[in-house]
């Protein structure tokens, strides 16, 4: 339908606030559980200590200003961005195999947003009451009470927005320290930013803005459209069921039961719209499955409810697929991952998280980068000799001092020269630069196109690991 | 179309009217638009009251911000906010969190500082932008030198020395390499022997009769090439007098000459024309003491030293 221009005369929709009404159900507890354990996770990680010799006594820590991410037991230096990359496909690719499996499960059961703004809504209903108190409170001039309330909540919000950006900047620094700091005025200009924006965003994105975040900002609320499939799992509304031929309509007597229902051609709604009214983003289901859904399946909880009161059969709204829907003999619905896309999806997944676990496991304890010096790749010295220089870059990635021992294979051991340093000690976390030179005869160096560094770590041999480097010599191409 | 949609539409006009009926739709810019715009208005003025902003005749409004610098005479000034203040105080902090590291080269000797790994990570790193900054415009970029033109400091043949005494003499006084023309003083068939001699000693293809008498003419007080490059022709290092008998060229050109005969022609005419340029600045004065030690350091490394 086109809209006139009568329309269009407001560039942008006014929001519609929406008072959700609580509701209860596997679906309510299933939330309720991920936001308990996301925000125990969340808010107590930083607090969590861990001994550690040369940094401060925190689980998890990202320490930008050190160049480390210190991960209970593990950690990252830059050099092992490649970790980030992984972890980031992985959680693309989960994302996408999800969402073609049982839909926008992301949005509706994990997604911060919706987490943050269940927690706002649960503050909302703690101070200002169940649906009805807030309608009316909402519709009441402002006098004493509703300064009250609607301060009281405001002010909870902020806290809860404070305590988030607290936390958040605690990954950061040593997190007891940062608070005390925090409230000193001792803290890094930085630390005071980041509280501020993540406090200000959080208030506006969890108590002022909420399902318009969803959908006027998320890209991925309007791009997981892509990802459904005729199989996949959302939340519908069973119109066949619940409109019938005469449509839907109320339980009023004479078409109580169902059997009076399906005599009178009537659907089993009993339009008592309790599924609009749960809905977080305001939506009405029985309109069919719509880009504003999240997926939270409050709604089933809502029509369950319902239905058990009247002694219907459940399901009304359920998950189930658009094929199974529109099916003329529907069956139980259930989740197929039978689709070349769904087993594609899995084993990218499978194979990047085995990547990812195998990387991990296997990296060693310190890093190397081996560079040929090529201005001049070689030097032809006074007697004839031919020299290349090397430097060698050493990084400790474990959690002491070491040792390393630097030899040579492929080359007579004298020819290898490492001036003051054919062992050096490294600092954890620190790098450790080394100046190799090689001097072989003409003759040698002729045959020698390459040879192998080998690194030690003094006392562990068997974590040694080597490097081949050319040698260049006049006259040769390669 | 465009009639019903002119029907239709509930648009206000300015509430003119010319020539009776021409009247104006009144489209008002996006409110947010608008007050960005009055935004940027207000932090314009916010602006220019903190910085420099409008120039009046020659001098300029500062504003109410201001920069406290030490200037390169190491006075204290404060003057109205400007980027160059900004610069120069940026550098002064730079030259602050490197200082520790200069006093402690100043406070090591030579030994120590190549010894110790955290010092000589810093000599890599400072020495390679200081002989960038430099070295490198005659030297080249690895130290590499120019065959004819700039010794090759990567190599173990060091004309005045490869100590690290020698090496920080050179720095601090620079040299200059001579070598007296040869062309007036003996014959063509002279400097010929001479070249086939010299030849001979780096393992060239030879004419041997030529060298013999070479030899004998380099001993001689004829060409008295001996007072310099001392009777062995290893040279002499007090006055940087090349060694003849390695394989390192500086000045003649004899690794690019084709052929013996090539090098032999490209030897000739180092010992008929002399040499009078092989100038090494002082850096004494340019640089300060502990920038001149860490090159020194850095240098002595590039080679190898001695």
């Amino acid at each position: 339908m086109q809209t006139g221009l009568e329309d269009q005369l407001g560039l942008y929709q006014k929001r519609i606030p929406i008072f959700t009404r609580s509701v209860k159900g596997k679906f309510r507890r299933f939330k309720t559980s991920v936001l308990v354990l996301a925000y125990a996770i969340f808010f107590l990680l930083p607090w969590l200590p861990w001994s550690r010799l040369d940094a401060p006594a925190q689980a998890v820590l990202f320490d930008l200003p050190g160049r480390r991410f210190l991960i209970f037991g593990l950690t990252v230096y830059p050099q092992d961005v490649v970790w980030l990359a992984l972890l980031l496909f992985i959680a693309a690719i989960l994302l996408f195999f999800v969402t073609g499996l049982v839909g926008r499960a992301f949005c509706g059961y994990f997604c911060f947003q919706t987490l943050w703004t269940d927690f706002y809504i649960w503050i909302e209903h703690l101070i200002q009451g169940e649906r009805p108190a807030r309608v009316r409170l909402y519709r009441q001039p402002w006098d004493r009470e509703k300064v009250l309330k609607v301060g009281g909540t405001h002010a909870l919000w902020l806290l809860a927005s404070f305590w988030t950006g607290v936390t958040f900047a605690a990954y950061f620094a040593y997190a007891p320290q940062l608070v005390l700091d925090f409230f000193t005025g001792q803290a890094a200009a930085a630390a005071y930013i980041t509280i501020g924006i993540l406090t200000v965003s959080t208030y506006a994105a969890a108590g002022l803005m909420r399902e318009q975040i969803c959908t006027y900002v998320c890209p991925y609320g309007r791009f997981q459209s892509v990802m459904y499939e005729a199989e996949t799992l959302a939340v519908h509304y069973d119109a066949r069921r619940g409109e019938a031929a005469h449509g839907r309509a109320s339980a009023r007597a004479g078409q109580r039961t169902l059997a009076e229902r399906h005599e009178k051609g009537l659907g089993d709604c009993v339009d008592c719209g309790l599924c609009v009214q749960v809905c977080p983003v305001g939506i009405d289901i029985r309109d069919g499955l719509q880009y504003k859904c999240i997926s939270c399946g409050l709604c089933i909880d809502a029509c369950n409810t319902i239905m058990d009161s009247f002694n219907f059969p459940r399901g009304l709204i359920r998950y189930d697929s658009e094929k199974n829907l529109a099916s003329p003999t529907p069956t139980a619905p259930k989740v197929q991952w039978k689709r070349l896309k769904t087993i594609g999806y899995g084993v990218a997944l499978i194979l990047m998280s085995a990547y990812l676990v195998y990387s991990i496991g296997t990296r060693g304890s310190f890093d190397r980068a081996v560079n040929q010096i090529r201005q001049p790749l070689y030097v032809v010295l006074s007697n004839g000799d031919i020299r290349n220089r090397y430097q060698i870059r050493i990084t400790n990635k474990a959690g002491q001092d070491q040792v390393y021992v630097i030899s040579a294979h492929g080359i007579p051991a004298d020819a290898l020269d490492l001036g003051n340093f054919s062992e050096i000690a490294v600092k954890p976390g620190h790098s450790g630069l080394v100046q190799a030179s090689v001097r072989l005869s003409p003759t040698l160096a002729a045959q020698t196109h390459q040879f192998e560094l080998v690194i030690t770590p003094q006392g562990k041999p068997a974590e040694a690991r080597s490097e081949t480097v050319r040698f260049d010599s006049p006259g040769r191409r390669q | 179309m465009s009639e019903q949609k002119l029907q239709s539409q509930t648009v206000q006009t300015t509430g003119h009217a010319w020539d009776g009926d021409l009247q104006e739709y009144n489209n008002p810019l996006p409110v947010w638009w608008v007050y960005t715009f009055y935004a940027t208005v207000i932090f314009a003025i916010v602006y220019w009251t903190i910085y420099p902003s409008w120039p009046i005749g020659k001098d300029w409004i500062g504003g109410v911000s201001d920069i406290t610098y030490v200037n390169s005479e190491g006075e204290t000034k404060t003057h109205s906010w400007n980027t160059r203040a900004l610069l120069l105080e940026d550098l002064n902090q730079a030259a602050a969190a490197q200082k520790p590291y200069f006093d402690k080269v100043a406070s090591m000797s030579y030994e120590q500082i190549a010894k110790d790994p955290e010092m000589n990570g810093f000599i890599l790193s400072s020495g390679k932008a200081l002989f960038a900054d430099n070295c490198a415009p005659c030297h080249q970029a690895g130290g590499q030198g120019v065959v004819g033109f700039f010794p090759n400091l990567t190599d173990d043949d060091w004309l005045y020395g490869g100590s690290f005494d020698t090496i920080h003499e050179t720095l601090m006084g620079g040299r200059r390499g001579y070598m007296p023309t040869f062309g007036e003083v003996l014959s063509g068939q002279q400097i010929d022997q001479l070249a086939n001699y010299v030849a001979s000693l780096s393992g060239i293809g030879h004419d041997a009769a030529k060298a013999a008498a070479g030899g004998a003419l380099f001993n001689s007080e004829t060409a008295a090439c001996f007072y310099c490059h001392s009777s062995d022709a290893k040279g002499r290092k007090d006055i940087g007098a090349p060694n003849l008998t390695d394989n390192i060229w500086l000045w003649a050109n004899v690794p690019a000459a084709d052929g013996d005969e090539g090098k032999i022609a490209a030897i000739r005419g180092v010992i008929s024309n002399g040499l009078n340029k092989g100038v090494m600045p002082a850096w004494a004065g340019r640089l300060s003491p502990e920038q001149i030690k860490v090159l020194t350091v850095y240098v002595h490394e590039l080679g190898g030293g001695q």
